[in-house]
């Protein structure tokens, strides 16, 4: 195949997977069913792995630049205006490629490890039919080529999320929390899709690649400057449509203020927490920031990048403070992906555009790829040991390093990936994005600084408690992952040990062209953040790998910080008394009381005074013939008045 | 025409009147009398719509003359009803005689007899 | 046929005649007394026809002949409501109007 022509297919075949699997899901039962969803995923992989190499390594590079093509399905499938269009198209660029393989590539080792863990589950092919359903919308997602059909498809990620989240739907909390998350992305769209609309009017595109040309960029800033009452609070509307944009990211990526779902969407089966909320879904904000990563940087000289950055330093900050003091492993493993995400948002933000400034983007994009990695095996061995325990916390944990090796050795290597130990992936990714932010503003790189710690710190806790800690005696000694499951975590874990070493800059850079980008060694920067992730280690190390006091005692040290830092900062009760006390009582009452009394009322008016109406005229349908005979004479009579005299 | 319609009338359905008289056996009884309401109402209605129609057929023009003897003759209307040429009433003549049948039988069919026919079914 | 008396006089006596029939019929209680009426009705109507054929257009005999089928549908019809009234006797027992409003609200 000469041509990327074959691209639709990527998307496509998980598509028809998923209608396939959901209308046979009650006679195709387990293991087929399974099998034909991994045997769709490993096309997809295999296409996306094609895609990759014939595009970064083959077709794409032109003349020292890569190439954005576009592969239009539609041209103009819906016309706003004259100019203003959607169409349906795919664009095929660095970024969507690198997607491509991050999302097939997680996406078949969940398929792969859930064979395993969803093992006997009643809903089993349903299960697959939603995961196909997710990798169309995320596979849509990564190749849309203009904002309208990167919506479309956020929403339909935001759907499969839900149906995911509330899998075990006979659960409460499992229901509660799928309603949540789909709610606060929801809320946050609505902000997307003013975005959305603004650029579109402004920009009189929709697409991509017109809207991140020089021609529309400097025919925007040339507005701006024109319209400079157009403003609000300093900053141009264009630059607040791009906030907006922003905002929608937000709530996919779990930012605060929007970043509550998360937590609760763990309620899900713990494969769909390592597909959605830690290696795909949860980037799409990053991804869409990225997109349009031209217009952040050029628009009012970068004015929507600096919110961007400070957003994302904030959440990761938060993040890793309240990780620090969780029970539930995979609420350890939220807070640790909201965090992690806050550093590529930060990467982003404080990147520059071209050649070696580009660094952040690049950076940003890199730790994309290898947190997608590292964290879904994270949590797909965490779904190995809580299938072992029966148990999602700690508590009920230790010791587990004799029973279940592999899940052991796999952990701790992407422990040290994420801690940012080289030669792990992590440290790679992680370095960039700090020596970025270093050029950038000295306290966000501080912020990142001590947040690596602290990852360092939480991360070792979790391996030691889990693995070391406490010889606690099991009910039934815990065995470890079946084959299936064992498969895609060495499979990851290698993934996550290699990834490190491409040289990410070759192929990944924010104007398009390759760049070249090492490792200073011997830098203070390097060697800082190597030493913060070995203190938080040791520091781990000291309190949990054996039965200490230490942990009580700092945490009593630290009194009404750990408290508030347990109870997530209290965010959700927050928004649960904004929104009763506030919305529903003020606002939505009498907006109700409204409905009911006014319109409703009015509507049992008229339908009342009908029927009073009929009742008084009921009489003159008296059965007697002669009156009814009078009434056809008297009729005629009137007929023949009228005809003569008003003529 | 007189001779006809004495025919006709005389004989047929006055007969059937006092048939349908006689068979509906109320000679004996009262009968109740309309309330004198209807009977105005009924009065103003049919004089004013009899002056109504009256007026209209004075003030039209067009009508005014006087009458020129000509006579017709029972021949010339009997050739009329049956003849084929334009202006000739075979068709109407002819539905008039399916009229008058299905009439006959649906005044047979109504005003069958109930018992009669069970007993005949017995 | 008259001499000397035009079409207008002719004319409006068939519509007093005519609605002398209406009179009665919005008036009489006797159902039998009601068909009577409508008789009255038709046969005015009857007249008229060959009136105006007679005055306005002697040559065209279609009033005469129309006449000729009026009179055969009265009789027809005649027969159908009393064999009518004659059902509703047996139902009810009486040709009194007011026993057949069954049709009320």
């Amino acid at each position: 195949m000469d041509t990327f022509d074959y691209i639709y297919l990527i998307p496509l075949i998980p598509l028809l997977m998923f209608l396939f699997l959901g209308f046979t899901a009650r006679k195709i039962k387990e293991p087929v069913s399974g099998y034909l969803g991994t045997a769709g995923l490993l096309a997809v992989f295999i296409l996306s792995y094609y895609t990759a190499y014939k595009y970064f390594f083959a077709d794409g590079l032109v003349d020292g630049k890569y190439q954005q093509i576009r592969v239009m399905l539609k041209e103009g499938w819906i016309h706003f205006t004259d100019k203003l269009a959607i169409d349906i198209g795919i664009i095929i660029d660095p970024i969507s490629v690198m997607m491509l393989v991050v999302v097939s590539t997680v996406s078949f080792m969940v398929h792969i490890y859930s064979l395993g863990y969803m093992h006997k589950d009643p809903g089993f092919s349903r299960f697959y039919a939603y995961l196909s359903l997710f990798t169309f919308s995320m596979l849509g997602l990564v190749l849309a080529s203009n904002l309208f059909m990167i919506y479309i498809f956020w929403e339909l990620v935001g759907v499969s999320s839900y149906l995911l989240i509330g899998y075990y739907f006979e659960k409460p909390s499992a229901v509660a929390a799928s309603k949540k998350a789909f709610i606060v992305t929801r809320f946050a769209d609505m902000f997307f899709l003013i975005g959305i609309l603004m650029i579109g009017y402004f920009g009189q595109s929709f697409d991509f690649m017109t809207l991140n040309s020089e021609s529309t960029i400097s025919m925007l800033n040339s507005w701006i400057a024109n319209h400079q009452v157009a403003s609000f609070l300093g900053l141009s509307v264009i630059t607040w449509a791009l906030i907006l944009i922003f905002i929608g990211g937000m709530g996919k990526s779990a930012m605060f203020p929007l970043h509550i779902w998360l937590p609760d969407a763990m309620e899900g089966p713990t494969p769909v927490s390592a597909l959605i909320h830690a290696a795909t879904m949860v980037v799409a904000g990053v991804y869409l920031v990225a997109r349009l990563f031209p217009m952040y940087y050029h628009i009012e000289g970068g004015a929507a990048l600096r919110v961007v950055a400070v957003v994302g330093a904030f959440s990761a900050l938060f993040a890793a403070i309240i990780a620090l003091t969780q029970e539930d492993i995979k609420r350890v493993l939220a807070f640790s992906t909201m965090s992690q995400i806050g550093y590529m948002m930060m990467a982003l933000g404080v990147s520059g555009f071209d050649g070696y400034e580009g660094l952040g983007y690049m950076a940003g994009m890199f730790h994309l790829f290898t947190h997608a990695m590292f964290k879904a095996l994270l949590f797909l061995v965490a779904g190995a040991v809580i299938h072992a325990v029966h148990s999602n916390f700690m508590k009920d944990m230790g010791g587990l390093h004799k029973y279940m090796p592999i899940a052991s050795w796999t952990f701790l290597i992407a422990a040290l990936a994420i801690s940012g130990i080289p030669p792990f992936s992590g440290f790679f990714s992680k370095d960039e994005i700090l020596m970025a932010a270093w050029e950038y503003n000295k306290i966000i790189w501080f912020v990142g600084f001590i947040v690596a710690g602290m990852t360092a710190f939480y991360m070792f806790r979790l391996y030691f408690r889990i693995f070391h800690h406490k010889d606690t005696q099991y009910e039934h000694p815990p065995h470890d992952a079946p084959a299936n499951m064992s498969f895609s975590l060495i499979f990851l874990a290698v993934m996550t040990m290699a990834v490190g070493f491409i040289s990410f800059s070759e192929y990944i850079s924010a104007s398009l062209k390759p760049f070249h980008s090492h490792i200073h060694w011997g830098s203070p920067l390097v060697i800082g953040s190597i030493v913060i992730a070995l203190v938080g280690i040791g520091a781990a190390y000291l309190m949990y790998y054996k039965e200490t006091e230490y942990p009580q005692k700092v945490a009593a040290a630290f009194g009404t910080t750990y408290k508030w830092a347990k109870n997530k900062f209290y965010v959700d009760e927050l928004y649960m008394y904004v929104t009763h006390k506030i919305i529903f009582d003020k606002v939505s009452k009498p907006i109700a009381w409204f409905d009911r009394y006014v319109i409703d009322g009015f509507m049992n008016l008229l339908g009342v005074t009908t029927l009073g109406i009929a009742n008084r005229i009921k009489f003159l349908q008296s059965g007697r013939l002669q009156d009814y005979a009078m009434y056809f004479v008297s009729g005629v009579v009137a007929i023949i008045i009228i005809v003569i005299y008003y003529k | 025409m007189g001779a006809v319609q004495l025919s006709v009338y005389a004989g047929g359905i006055m007969v059937l009147f006092i048939y349908a008289v006689l068979l509906t056996d109320q000679i004996g009884k009262p009968l109740r009398d309309t309330s004198w309401k209807r009977k105005l109402l009924a009065g103003i209605i049919s004089m004013g719509a009899a002056a109504l129609s009256i007026y209209a057929i004075v003030t039209f023009q067009g009508i005014n003359k006087t009458f020129e003897p000509t006579v017709t003759r029972v021949e010339d209307i009997g050739e009329k009803l049956l003849s084929y040429e334009p202006g000739g009433f075979v068709l109407p003549f002819e539905v008039i005689s399916i009229l008058l049948l299905a009439a006959m039988i649906g005044a047979i069919v109504i005003a069958k007899a109930k018992k009669l026919v069970n007993q005949e079914k017995n | 046929m008259i001499e000397g008396v035009s079409l207008i006089e002719i004319l409006s006596l068939t519509t007093i005649l005519f609605f002398i029939g209406v009179y009665g019929f919005l008036t009489r209680t006797n159902l039998i007394a009601m068909l009577m009426s409508l008789e009255l009705m038709i046969n005015a109507e009857a007249i008229n026809f060959v009136a105006i054929n007679k005055y306005l257009s002697p040559a065209i005999m279609q009033g005469q002949v129309f006449s000729l089928f009026i009179i055969a549908l009265a009789a027809a019809e005649t027969a159908l409501a009393l064999a009518i009234i004659l059902h509703l006797f047996r139902l009810t027992d009486s040709i009194d109007v007011k026993d057949v409003e069954e049709l009320k609200y």
